[in-house]
């Protein structure tokens, strides 16, 4: 009963559940502020979440948009982008300060801002109540703030594109001396001023949200909801919860060190500079690899903090239509946490060519691969659970679909680069840029996808529409392959990142043509974006109304309250759990939901 | 005006694309949900497999266009990159077969199991033989992998053999220095805070006598074919990375902390501009690591020649001390005599601030 107890004390929806036959709405009234502003109704946190997200994830594409201007027709000038940009496109041609700027927060706010607290932060907050079968959060006022304070990270990160020199340029993993030296580059001004300032923000908003999902999790299940009864969706969301806990402080004393080192004159990070133009610098004996450690040390765990979300999503999605168990239930659980553990042991892996000591570097390389075996068992569990199933193609199903994929060939990618002998040719190439957009980009924007598209009836009440969530599909994942698959090609021939302009290099030109290529290729997806922007805003509105609480005929729990759950989910008690989240096609029936108590007749699994 | 057309014949499309798919939802309505949801598996179902075998045809197609660009067409230039590259096969071998096996099974299974009301599903919840088996397959492919990497990884990081030659490089916002330890094959002392553009970029401490016979010059080092070069790798500002691609190796340049690496170049500077056909060919240093707005231009050259070669080129340096020293020369012409870049005089020739 301990989540009556909480809950009591921010709504009356626990009394009037005690008189049961009441539903709380007609009492509860809430105005707009305390309703959709400064709401404390999870679901509400949730959509303000993916809201925010979605504006993120339009403003960086946009800027990958423009970045692969410069790329695809470095030649080329565009008047109409002085107009929008200013200074930082005179002439109509991106200057190297505004490429880097663009690079950097694209990087920064989509790894960030759209798949951690965009992705998490959505399903976690939307999944976690929803399918443990709890009124709301451990602690709802502070979900509302970690909603706030992101919010205010998204403010921040935001003003940062408009101060005179700049925004931060130095690439999203800020590596000093280059951040902490204004003198190196313009953008590590007032504009990394402002970028550690929202990523400090950012990373409070994490741990309250994160200490939240874990408390709820752990103590307010339903009756009867085991943790070997969770969906796998939760499990996820509970892993990623842990992850971002114990990391993100790691990287917050990191920025601290950092914001030291840039403003009151310690030497963390610096050592034996001398800068152009200013000469040398007082700093002795800091090490600038210090920091590498330290973001890293979140930084990896970053990787899956995005990743494992939309792998519990895609668990869930594909067995569900598949209307099939997930093959594995046990090994899944323990793949995650594998993968969880694992993550913390493997971020030097990003740091093999900074003069790491070799043998701890062979260390690194063997955790590394090591991660390779829960992922390809997450793999071969989802491909057995789509054999002899009896598969429906909804939307989330698609993307859930193109998630493996991806996930595939990102993932083994991932082979070769772990593996120091060969990083050391392909490190910071296009090669790594093809790997981690895929493997963990473009593959937990499609988890994003399947979630939004699976989870969008329960959210609104609505559908969305088929059609254009379809064409939305079939653009997106053809389109991330044009893209991205090249770029290993790219990566092979030693074309480096983060290149302004490869026209004065003998080795790296030759692939003008493709850059075009693969400009052009990023425009469309991008425009074809809109399809799901206007499907999801307009479906809000105007979509198909639910006429079923179970529109996808699924066994969880989310799928038992009523179509628009109040602030407390479900109208009088909590149901009571009977049995694990996947009992599709057993026995002959079809489904068989997680409050179904189990029958005599029953045969075991 | 042509920006205005062009959005508005998008927002047209868009549109017109809008209504057929809130038509096709009406026609579903009519049609029954079950029927519909038919018609769109059909219909996914086939794109599944069209994508796949499009998807397959456009990879070999993708190989055919850009293999030759790549430098998987091209030998490797050092004799520890052919380890890389026979290391790069052996993975490419195991994740190729793993990648198209997968996605063939991904995309057929889709296919095949799109919904059919007479299929009955197959319970099917865990099989602890078949998670056994690709959870030990897997780990040992994994481990075969990591015992290739790990052997190459120690003798690229470890000590290169006695005869090599070592040359210093120091990155700096955004070209390279170099620096030759002179006749008496040892560096002389340097310290950051002496570092003056005009004359001693890289801080030589003048009153030690190792370092008086040290040669620096700036965009170009020659390094000899066959023989083993040990790089000592700084950086002045920020961290840069020294990219050598043909050579199949890099290493990030690190202010304070000193990195190495080393190779033994195979070819020199003119036999691979026959071996590759170009004439304009050149062993291109790039900074790999993110430095700043010049990033994308800080650009070294290695050229790599015959020994002979060697010795005539480096007897027409003569050591950076005379440089800043001029009046000790005993060559006492002008110090200006050689490579011209020695004394480059780049835009940091500013006075240095008094910190």
């Amino acid at each position: 009963m301990s989540n009556e107890a909480v809950l009591h004390a921010h709504s009356d929806v626990a009394t009037h559940d005690a008189h049961g036959d009441h539903s709380h709405e007609h009492h509860h009234h809430e105005t707009f502020i305390t309703k959709y502003v400064f709401s404390q109704d999870h679901k509400m946190i949730a959509k303000q979440f993916l809201i925010t997200g979605m504006v993120w994830a339009v403003l960086g594409g946009l800027m990958s948009v423009l970045f692969r201007l410069q790329l695809g027709y470095p030649d080329a000038t565009f008047p109409w982008l002085e107009s929008i940009l200013g200074k930082w496109a005179k002439g109509g041609h991106i200057t190297p300060e505004a490429y880097y700027a663009l690079v950097t927060t694209h990087g920064t706010v989509l790894v960030f801002f759209v798949l951690t607290a965009g992705l998490s932060g959505t399903f976690a907050n939307f999944l976690i109540p929803l399918q443990i079968g709890a009124r709301d959060m451990a602690s709802p006022f502070m979900n509302m703030l970690s909603y706030w304070f992101f919010f205010a990270a998204s403010i921040v990160m935001l003003s940062s594109m408009f101060v005179e020199t700049g925004p931060f340029s130095g690439g999203w993993t800020a590596y000093p001396p280059l951040s902490a030296l204004g003198d190196a580059s313009p953008g590590s001004k007032t504009g990394m001023d402002l970028w550690i300032v929202s990523m400090a923000l950012f990373v409070v908003s994490s741990l309250l949200g994160g200490l939240n999902y874990i408390a709820t999790v752990l103590n307010m299940r339903t009756k009867g909801m085991s943790m070997t009864r969770l969906p796998l969706t939760i499990w996820a969301l509970f892993f990623t919860a842990v992850l971002g806990v114990l990391s993100f402080p790691v990287l917050l004393s990191g920025f601290i060190l950092l914001i030291f080192d840039r403003n009151f004159g310690t030497s963390f990070y610096l050592s034996d500079i001398f800068v152009n133009g200013v000469g040398a610098l007082p700093n002795e004996g800091g090490s600038a690899i210090l920091f590498q450690h330290l973001f890293w040390f979140l930084g990896h765990p970053e990787v899956y903090i995005i990743l494992l979300p939309a792998m519990g999503m895609v668990s869930e999605i594909l067995s569900v239509n598949s209307r099939k168990p997930i093959f594995g239930y046990m090994a899944m659980v323990g793949s995650l946490f594998a993968i969880a553990i694992l993550a913390f042991l493997v971020w030097a892996h990003h740091m093999f060519v900074t003069g790491l000591n070799p043998f701890l570097g062979s260390v690194f390389v063997l955790l590394t691969l090591l991660i390779a075996v829960p992922s390809a068992i997450k793999v071969f569990n989802w491909l057995t659970t789509l054999w002899r199933g009896n598969i429906r193609f909804t939307p989330g199903m698609l993307f859930a679909i193109g998630f493996v994929s991806l996930f595939i060939s990102g993932g083994l990618t991932g082979i070769w680069l772990g593996n120091s002998a060969l990083d050391i040719h392909l490190h910071d190439s296009y090669f790594v840029v093809a790997h981690f957009h895929i493997v963990m980009g473009v593959a937990s924007m499609f988890g994003m996808f399947a979630g939004i598209y699976h989870w969008f009836p329960k959210m609104y009440g609505r559908y969305m529409n088929n059609t254009l969530a379809y064409m939305h599909f079939w653009i997106t994942i053809a389109g991330a392959y044009l893209i991205f698959w090249p770029m290993h090609y790219q990566g092979l021939a030693g074309m480096p990142r983060r290149y302004y302009d490869f026209s004065i290099w003998e080795s790296f030109k030759q692939f003008q043509d493709l850059n075009r290529f693969i400009s052009l290729v990023a425009m469309i997806v991008f425009a074809a974006q809109f399809f799901f922007l206007f499907n999801f805003f307009y479906s809000i509105f105007k979509g198909r109304k639910l006429t079923n609480l179970n529109p996808w005929e699924a066994n969880t729990l989310e799928w038992t309250t009523p179509i628009h759950p109040g602030h407390g989910n479900w109208v009088g008690e909590i149901p009571e759990v009977h049995r694990w989240a996947y009992d599709y096609g057993k026995d002959g029936k079809d489904f068989i939901q997680q409050t179904t108590p189990v029958g005599a007749d029953e045969s075991h699994h | 005006m042509t920006m205005l057309l062009t959005i508005a014949v998008i927002v047209l499309v868009f549109v017109v694309i809008f209504q057929i798919a809130k038509a096709s939802e009406y026609v579903s309505l009519l049609k029954g949900e079950e029927a519909s949801r038919q018609q769109n598996n059909k219909i996914n179902g086939f794109l599944m497999v069209a994508f796949l075998v499009l998807g397959l045809i456009g990879v070999w197609y993708c190989n055919e266009v850009l293999f030759d660009k790549t430098l998987l067409a091209q030998e490797s230039a050092s004799v520890e990159g052919e380890r890389v590259d026979s290391m790069l096969w052996l993975t490419l071998a195991v994740t190729g077969v793993v990648f198209i096996g997968t996605q063939i099974v991904l995309f057929w299974f889709a296919y095949k199991y799109q919904e059919d009301k007479n299929r009955k599903v197959y319970f099917f919840s865990h099989s602890n033989t078949l998670e056994a088996i690709w959870t030990i397959i897997p780990a040992i492919a994994l481990t075969v992998l990591v015992v290739i990497g790990l052997r190459n990884w120690f003798l690229f990081t470890g000590e290169p053999p006695k005869s090599a030659m070592v040359v210093e490089i120091t990155g700096k916002q955004f070209g390279w220095i170099f620096r030759y330890p002179g006749k008496d094959g040892a560096f002389g002392k340097k310290y950051y805070k002496n570092i003056d553009p005009a004359s001693n970029t890289l801080g030589l401490l003048w009153d030690d006598k190792l370092g008086q016979d040290d040669l620096v010059t700036e965009q170009t080092m020659y390094v000899v074919k066959g023989k083993p070069v040990k790089l000592i790798i700084g950086s002045r500002d920020v961290i840069h990375d020294v990219g050598l691609t043909h050579f199949r190796l890099k290493m990030d340049a690190v202010p304070g902390i000193p990195t190495t690496i080393w190779f033994t170049p195979k070819f020199t500077t003119a036999e691979m501009k026959e071996k590759t056909g170009n004439p304009n060919f050149q062993y291109e240093i790039s900074c790999d690591q993110m430095c700043g707005n010049g990033h994308y231009s800080m650009k070294g050259v290695v050229e790599v020649v015959s020994q002979e070669d060697y010795d005539l080129w480096i007897a027409k340096q003569s050591p950076y001390y005379f440089a800043a020293f001029p009046e000790k020369d005993p060559a006492a012409k002008s110090s200006a005599a050689g490579d011209s870049s020695k004394t480059a005089k780049p835009a940091e020739s500013k006075t240095v601030a008094k910190m």
